[in-house]
């Protein structure tokens, strides 16, 4: 502390000013525990718990809700984790290419491992470097392990011609990268199947935050390339790591989320995994797609989620979205940490504290529920949770065909709501988006069959489109960053909003 | 003000150590034997040509063919040509949006072409139509590009900043953005051991880019085998090299990169220099080197800019008098007896009717399909399930 005494101090005066602050903010991470608001449905609003929460029971010792490490949606079992939706084992394509694959061998014979995300990721970086020559691994510190240890070791096992630290230049990084992966197709043909790819670059931006000064670079030279050269060049090899999202107290430039920000940028992919097995499946993929990717880790999953994942090469599809859990009432729409909150949510939605504020408000909305709805009195909402894995291009036709089955939608994400990825869902669920096809003769089924499931999605609408996000400040500020997250507090307040309207 | 006027004054007292400074007329290389027909024969290259910066001079004697130089003076003039054509076109509201033309430059673009090989690899600013005709392009196929047409090199799609070929990693839009693009194909020729190096192209108004140093200190911490080739054109958009940089001397800013500035008016001093930075990057594996060609371009940085606001008129015609590349080669091949007059006259006749020629064919050439609007942003089969065009109705489906 001595050491940093002015940055501290700088710090303790802010805290003092705003001394209402640290109130509220325990009062919303109490939540977890005492639970026991009188406030009505908009509780993330109405502050005002001071007097009955000194008059309670202690909490259970984990609190009431799933946390991260204990949640249904990692796979905690080698079965669970073998039979992943949409898995595709890189093996099973070679198999398949020379005739011998068999339905049994998909899952028999394969080991899975207990692994962190960052273990995970690091195991895909691994896998990547010992499948592809040409791929190599750079960024900010990075041959040490890197800040988060997703590149622990893989210098020392890979060398450091292929394994290197960059000057801190996310600019130059970034550039670099695009001319490595732009250049000939010689290396890609022989490890990619011809697919006219250059080098593979795995660069590594130390936090979404300092994306920034590469943005110029991903935006005006990645996605361009092959669209401005009529197909001639491309960096299809070009994947870009980053960590993303908040931690709870990263502060303005350690806990953005910028993805929103790529939503226009068409020819860069924008993938953002939840879990380590979607982790490793998600940027194997990412690393190998032809197309350049920007691959955003949340950072606070790295350590947090654990689940078994399999030690063998394997990748999962980019674009598709995954339904996590099926449900017949309301779509919540989500990716990345936001996940986990949504899972809480729900779970605060069906097992709401016996005798606490939450219950009787949870109550009230389903009686509004039941009663618009007409369902009877025991009758209870089923929730579809979807993880969007891949934000650009994301995965509408599913996000369509849950919402006709659904007829409400609520979107949720860490990123500011303006301008952000939920908007954009809504504004596509909503706007005029004509869904025929330029060319009648031309996949006229698929055109169909999209007008019609955007049509029921939109006229079945029983509720408006909900988007819970950040907030509109220019960042997440230390002190406000609990506030920013949506919480399963706010995230329960919108679904009871939707189920109830 | 008088401290403005002190100011000045010692800007003026700071520069007289710099005594001998470069030398950019056209036509200071003199003949050294007897010119031949068939055979190569020397001359020596003013040695006010080069001027080093941690690293030795070029050799000044070289030897050249009648050949070579007749094809560099077809080349040169027929690159003119078709950056006329293209103002032409451009002021007959044919080619729209931004075009920047390197007339005055083209002993830069064809010099370098002569001093490297096939498999090196160029890349460049957006004042790249010469240099993606001489690195296996066509002049329809940049004439199409500009005009917007199926024959362009990147079928109409790019425009006049975007063109490729495969040695020639195109015109990028964005000032100084392609330079640590250059950094990493030069690392993707290290790593695969290609002996090969790459030229990476900026001007004299990019060369204050951050990005730009940034490619150059990674590019000299991991001795790739890049030039970076500072273009000189004395201005930076409107903007004077002296008034935008605190170092004018382009050539001395990669600090521990050696750097060689040459008269970029003098073809052969041009070709000599790049085969002197070829030689460093790939054969004697120096790491990167800083070529800065002291070069003029005689129109404006874009259509828009008539290129008379920030200079005079009498400075454009005095160097399109005194030092202008292609009459300075002309000089050499009149003088020296490799050609007559008429010769010449003959060669810009046919360097002219190879661009009308092409023009024309490009003009015949229909705009892109509309199914071409959706075609190569993402990879064949990769693709989401449709994107938007024009208006409400109209919907892609891959």
């Amino acid at each position: 502390m001595r050491n940093i005494s002015p940055l501290s101090r700088l710090t303790t005066t802010t805290t003092r000013r705003t001394s209402q602050i640290p109130r509220t903010q325990s009062w919303l991470s109490d939540w977890r525990h005492i639970s026991s608001s009188s406030s009505t449905r908009s509780t993330a609003a109405a502050p005002n718990t001071d007097s009955t929460a000194s008059a309670l029971e202690p909490p259970p010792a984990g609190g009431h809700l799933p946390s991260i490490s204990s949640s249904a949606l990692l796979k905690h079992t080698r079965e669970q984790s073998l039979k992943t939706p949409g898995i595709l084992w890189a093996d099973a394509e070679l198999d398949e290419a020379r005739g011998t694959s068999s339905l049994s061998s998909a899952t028999a014979g394969r080991e899975t491992r207990k692994m962190n995300m960052y273990q995970a990721i690091r195991d895909a970086l691994s896998i990547a470097l010992s499948t592809d020559d040409s791929a190599i691994v750079f960024g900010e510190d990075v041959a040490f392990g890197g800040v988060f240890r997703c590149t622990l070791g893989l210098a020392e096992e890979y060398g450091r011609e292929r394994v290197f630290n960059t000057p801190l230049t996310e600019q130059g990084v970034v550039g670099f990268g695009i001319g490595y992966a732009s250049m000939g197709s010689k290396l890609g043909d022989s490890t990619l199947g011809g697919r006219g790819m250059g080098g593979t670059a795995i660069a590594e931006i130390q936090f979404a935050d300092y994306i920034w000064p590469a943005f110029d670079q991903l935006l005006n030279e990645a996605s361009k390339f092959r669209y401005r050269s009529g197909g001639q060049f491309n960096v299809g090899g070009l994947t870009v790591r980053c960590p993303t999202m908040a931690v709870g107290h990263g502060g303005l430039y350690h806990s953005q989320s910028p993805e929103g920000f790529f939503m226009g940028a068409g020819g860069l992919k924008v993938v953002i995994p939840r879990s380590p097995l979607q982790a490793k499946g998600l940027l194997l993929s990412a690393i190998r797609d032809p197309n350049p990717v920007v691959f955003m880790e949340p950072k606070i999953l790295y350590r947090s989620a654990v689940e078994q994942v399999p030690t063998s090469d394997y990748t999962l599809p980019l674009g598709r979205a995954e339904i996590l859990t099926t449900g017949s009432d309301l779509t919540v729409v989500t990716y990345g940490t936001s996940v986990y909150r949504c899972e809480q949510a729900i779970h605060l939605l069906t097992h709401p504290p016996q005798g606490s504020g939450i219950e009787r408000t949870v109550k009230d909305a389903l009686g509004d529920w039941r009663r618009g709805t007409g369902k009877n009195v025991s009758s209870s909402p089923s929730i579809e949770l979807v993880d969007l894995r891949t934000i650009l291009p994301y995965d509408l036709p599913l996000v369509l065909r849950s919402l006709s089955k659904t007829h409400r939608l609520l979107i949720v994400h860490e990123g500011p709501t303006t301008g952000g990825v939920g908007m954009q869902i809504a504004g596509d669920v909503v706007s005029g988006l004509a869904l025929t096809t330029s060319n009648p003769q031309e996949k006229i089924s698929i055109g169909e069959d999209m007008r019609r499931m955007r049509k029921e999605a939109f006229l079945g609408l029983e509720a408006p489109v909900k988007v819970i996000g950040g907030w509109d400040t220019p960042g997440v500020a230390l002190q406000y960053e609990k506030f920013y997250i949506p919480d399963e507090v706010r995230i329960l307040d919108g679904l009871l909003e939707l189920l109830a309207y | 003000m008088s401290s403005l006027a002190r100011l000045r004054l010692s800007r003026r007292v700071a520069r007289i150590p710099f005594i001998r400074t470069i030398q950019t007329t056209a036509d200071t290389t003199q003949l050294q034997d007897n010119a031949h027909e068939t055979e190569p024969f020397w001359v020596k290259i003013h040695e006010d040509s080069f001027q080093t910066y941690n690293c030795d001079k070029p050799e000044l004697d070289v030897k050249v063919t009648k050949n070579e130089l007749l094809n560099m003076y077809r080349q040169m003039q027929t690159m003119r040509r078709m950056e006329m054509a293209a103002d032409a076109l451009y002021k007959a509201k044919m080619i729209r949006g931004f075009c920047h033309l390197a007339i005055g430059q083209e002993a830069v673009s064809v010099g370098l072409e002569h001093g490297i090989t096939k498999n090196d690899k160029v890349i460049t600013s957006y004042r790249c139509h010469p240099l993606a005709v001489l690195r296996g392009g066509t002049i329809q196929g940049v004439i199409g590009e500009l005009l917007g047409r199926q024959i362009g090199m990147s079928h109409g799609k790019g425009g006049s900043m975007h063109i490729f070929t495969p040695s020639f990693f195109g015109g990028n839009g964005i000032v100084g953005a392609q330079v640590p693009l250059g950094a990493g194909i030069a690392f993707a020729q290290k790593y695969t051991e290609e002996p090969t190096c790459t030229f990476t192209l900026y001007g004299d108004g990019a060369a204050n880019q951050g990005q730009v140093f940034e490619a150059f200190n990674m590019a000299k911490l991991w001795d790739l085998p890049c030039v970076f080739v500072c273009e000189n054109n004395k201005y930076g958009m409107g903007t004077s090299a002296e008034r935008s940089s605190s170092n004018t001397q382009y050539f001395t800013r990669g600090d521990k990169i050696p750097g060689l500035q040459v008269n970029g008016m003098d073809i052969i001093a041009v070709k000599q220099s790049v085969e002197y930075a070829r030689r460093w990057t790939v054969e004697d594996k120096k790491g990167p080197l800083l070529l800065e060609f002291v070069t003029y371009r005689y129109g404006g940085h874009s259509m828009s800019d008539p290129g008379t606001t920030y200079r005079t008129r009498e400075e454009v015609q005095r160097m399109r008098s005194t030092q202008d590349p292609i009459r300075g080669l002309q000089r050499y091949i009149e003088e020296w007896g490799l050609a007559s007059e008429q010769e010449l006259k003959q060669i810009d006749k046919e360097a002219k009717s190879t661009v009308d020629n092409a023009v024309e064919e490009a003009k015949a050439s229909p705009i892109p399909d509309t199914k071409d609007l959706w075609t190569d942003i993402y990879y064949a089969g990769t693709e989401p399930p449709f994107m938007r065009g024009r208006e409400r109705e109209e919907v892609h489906h891959y």
